[in-house]
């Protein structure tokens, strides 16, 4: 059973890990999911959420996960963005779940785009 | 939409806008009434008389990637397929109330859905603003204070945390669940 009394025993956890995690903002990656009514008609809520949980349970604290407005191209919804600083813009579409978590696995963790989610191959 | 906790996220989206710092958002679900009643609030910017009159209409739209914002058309027209109506009152630098009401067992109504995913992905991407969550059903209730969350985890921890993200999802399901037995 989830209680508040459990909410003071997490904060005290984290409090002794709250300087570990600060960062430098130069270090991090933000990652960016299209929240409009596109976004959710298409299925962005599962998205975020798969990001969201990915992030936990890795750890990965120079990693933030922002949600957006629309875009411009909803037929390509849901749309995830990934800033890393020092390098180019990447946007992936048509977004799910498993695909969200395969991104934070091999781009965000291990530095390798999944070129065959992102926008440049829609074209092809 | 699949669910109306969708477009819950989607008008609160709305709220969010607006600048607002507290949103409710209620849900009363009075079987034996035969209603289901979403209500958000906030006391972001409100709309003017002129804004306000047109707001449903999806070519009225404050957004500027495109001509027309569809968020509440589609709420209203949810809610008139099962019989039921949206109404919306703002004032100026008030906030604004959208109220929506559906026939709860009319067969066009969608399902309420995944609350939890929604009011979890409203909370911790919008760790500055307050909200109040009460959702009824019959003689039941469930409450969520953000406010009071975050008075317990204190300045220096952020609602966004993922520990705490994960937490908020489990009580609020088993908070939702409760309401069911």
């Amino acid at each position: 059973m989830k209680s508040l009394a459990e909410l003071e025993a997490i904060k005290n956890k984290i409090k002794n890990q709250v300087d570990i995690r600060k960062d430098s903002d130069d270090d991090t990656v933000r990652i960016v999911v299209g929240m409009a009514t596109c976004g959710i008609a298409a299925g962005a809520r599962p998205v975020l959420s798969a990001l969201v949980e990915e992030v936990g349970k890795r750890g990965l604290s120079h990693v933030t996960v922002a949600q957006t407005g629309c875009i411009g191209m909803c037929r390509l919804e849901p749309i995830v963005e990934v800033h890393a600083p020092g390098k180019e813009r990447v946007t992936y579409i048509k977004m799910t779940e498993e695909k969200a978590k395969k991104v934070i696995a091999e781009h965000i963790v291990n530095g390798n785009v999944v070129t065959e989610y992102t926008i440049g191959e829609a074209d092809k | 939409m699949l669910e109306l906790s969708l477009h819950i996220l989607d008008i609160v989206n709305n709220s969010v806008k607006a600048n607002a710092s507290l949103i409710k958002v209620t849900i009363d679900e009075a079987l034996e009434k035969n209603i289901l009643d979403i209500v958000i609030e906030d006391n972001g910017c409100g709309m003017d008389e002129e804004f306000l009159a047109s707001v449903t209409d999806p070519f009225k739209t404050t957004r500027t990637t495109r001509k027309v914002g569809m968020g509440l058309s589609l709420f209203k027209a949810a809610a008139e397929n099962t019989g039921g109506y949206l109404t919306i009152d703002s004032k100026k630098n008030v906030g604004t109330v959208v109220k929506v009401r559906f026939t709860y067992d009319h067969i066009d109504r969608q399902p309420l859905g995944d609350m939890s995913e929604t009011m979890v992905s409203l909370m911790s991407g919008n760790e500055n603003i307050d909200f109040l969550y009460e959702h009824k059903r019959n003689d039941k209730s469930f409450t969520l204070d953000t406010r009071k969350i975050k008075e317990i985890l204190g300045e220096e921890i952020s609602l966004g945390s993922p520990e705490i993200v994960l937490w908020l999802k489990e009580y609020l399901k088993e908070g939702l669940n409760e309401l069911l037995v």
